[in-house]
């Protein structure tokens, strides 16, 4: 049921993003909403799309959410599953599903964060079907 | 009737390579600007307006302004990817009807099959691309991205593989009569549905060639164009813009042509309903399916039974297209299937295509661009075409 995983590359990380990126070595999936509008974006950005407003706050996410679609990438050395997951905060999120059987994932699946450590010791939110 | 328009289409020339090894991208380029060039009857010296992609070697323009001998008063180098030729169209259309220009070249050329590309992974545009942390590492490829937009479409709306095999059936029904093209047999919705997976549910025959080569296009003034004779094409309508992925709001069941589309449509004055023929970016076959719906041949949702059966098949299907082969099986230069698009759709308003795909009395028509990801952030133009007595 679960298969091999490829070696992650490194996020590349800037001033905008390093606190997301460090959060992730803790386990944690952050999230950035404006303080202004209320509402949640992605990716996290310094300012809020919806609005403008530079009052954008990071919070830390529920972790868990929908397969919105998915796509197995069969022809390559290590396959694996391409997907957008729809967090339960309302945005989605390019990402790879990973503990999983290739042959039965589905869209509106329940899924789960994961974290993976990349071959330059940062770490990768992931997601995991919910036993 | 005869429309009135600010710009015509003079000239037009697509490469008839699809394997450049023995030649440069620079070289590429001057070949299809003297080939445009000659097909309108004009040379390089009456050109003032140079337009290209971004990919194009050099700072916008200027290196190829150069190598090609031209003396530019107007330029534009926007890149929105395959859909930039047509972008280009619309740019030139109002350059030329404020005076700016009076005889715009746009040319492409790349060599991604001699350079060794073997697929259309994405391209890596930096560390400054404010995206990139959260997509990279995932891996993103062409493929499985637009995989993604093919499964979600079939989800809401239940498309099947098999209606999405129509559209590459239909190409290469055309292909077979073009002698350039990559692929040129006659293929069923059984060869589609039964060739490789390559990401699920996108097939290898749902995807198009790489190829090397390119295309260039001629617009005039109309002053120009009354001297050059009833080879010239009616430009009647533009429309263009960008889709992203709405801060996370995110859709894949549509593309950027339901904001090109109206603006086009509005400017010519015409409906869906009015095309005699269309050429629609055909990067996969989910583009053209979701592109149909998008520029109002059918429904949203529809696009799957509109497609079946034959129905895109020049001669018994009620909307040819891309009697040229299109991408998925003629060519798809530099992997940039814009220019060769509008390229086929002036051919059917001459009535030079091939006489076995050839649509009679062909009077209008629409070229559509597809550019970047339409699972990601993606480019869309559209161009409304008249023949010269329209």
């Amino acid at each position: 049921m679960t298969n091999p995983e490829r070696v992650y590359a490194d996020p590349s990380i800037n001033m905008e993003t390093e606190a997301y990126w460090e959060a992730t070595k803790q386990n944690k999936l952050l999230l950035k909403k404006c303080d202004d509008c209320g509402e949640t974006h992605w990716y996290p950005r310094a300012i809020c799309p919806h609005c403008s407003s530079s009052n954008t706050c990071w919070y830390e996410g529920s972790g868990k959410g929908k397969i919105y679609s998915f796509s197995v990438m069969r022809r390559v050395e290590v396959p694996y599953v391409m997907a957008y997951v729809t967090l339960d905060e309302g945005v989605s999120l390019l990402t790879n599903i990973v503990e999983c059987d290739f042959d039965n994932l589905s869209i509106d699946q329940d899924v789960e964060v994961v974290f993976r450590a990349t071959q330059g010791d940062q770490a990768l939110p992931l997601f995991r079907p919910v036993a | 009737m005869s429309r009135s328009c600010k710009a015509y289409i003079a000239g037009v020339f697509e490469h008839p390579t699809r394997k450049a090894v023995d030649k440069t991208i620079a070289q590429l380029h001057a070949e299809v600007a003297i080939g445009a060039l000659k097909d309108a009857g004009l040379t390089k010296d009456d050109v003032d307006g140079y337009f290209c992609d971004g990919a194009t070697p050099g700072l916008g323009g200027m290196s190829m302004a150069e190598y090609m001998g031209l003396d530019i008063t107007y330029t534009d180098s926007t890149e929105t990817g395959g859909s930039s030729y047509l972008v280009h169209v619309g740019h030139a259309m109002t350059a030329i009807a404020a005076g700016k220009c009076k005889v715009a070249l746009i040319t492409l050329a790349g060599r991604p099959r001699s350079e060794g590309v073997k697929s259309l992974a994405a391209k890596d545009y930096g560390d400054d691309l404010p995206e990139r942390g959260f997509e990279i590492p995932y891996a993103p490829v062409i493929t499985n991205m637009y995989g993604m937009a093919a499964k979600r479409h079939m989800h809401e709306f239940g498309t099947t593989s098999e209606q999405l095999a129509w559209i590459k059936v239909a190409a290469s029904h055309h292909a077979q009569y073009n002698e350039n093209a990559v692929l040129r047999d006659v293929v069923t919705v059984d060869d589609v549905v039964n060739s490789p997976m390559i990401s699920d549910p996108l097939h290898r025959l749902d995807c198009c060639v790489i190829s090397d080569g390119g295309g260039a296009l001629v617009v005039v003034s109309p002053e120009i164009a009354k001297t050059l004779g009833d080879r010239c094409v009616k430009l009647l309508g533009q429309g263009e813009g960008i889709k992203h992925l709405n801060s996370g709001r995110i859709d894949l069941t549509y593309t950027g042509a339901v904001k090109s589309g109206p603006v086009a449509f509005a400017e010519a004055g015409l409906t869906p309903a009015d095309m005699d023929y269309v050429s629609i970016y055909d990067s996969f076959t989910i583009t053209v399916l979701e592109t149909l719906e998008d520029l109002g041949f059918c429904a949203k949702g529809e696009g799957g039974k509109f497609v079946a059966d034959g129905n895109l098949i020049s001669g018994t299907g009620k909307l040819p297209f891309n009697t040229d082969g299109g991408g998925l099986c003629n060519n798809h230069p530099g992997n940039r299937g814009g220019m060769t698009k509008v390229i086929e759709a002036v051919r059917q308003l001459r009535g030079e295509a091939h006489a076995k795909v050839q649509v009679p009395d062909c009077t209008l028509a629409l070229a559509h661009g597809t550019g970047g990801s339409i699972a990601q952030r993606t480019g869309a133009a559209t161009v409304i075409m008249g023949r010269n007595d329209a």
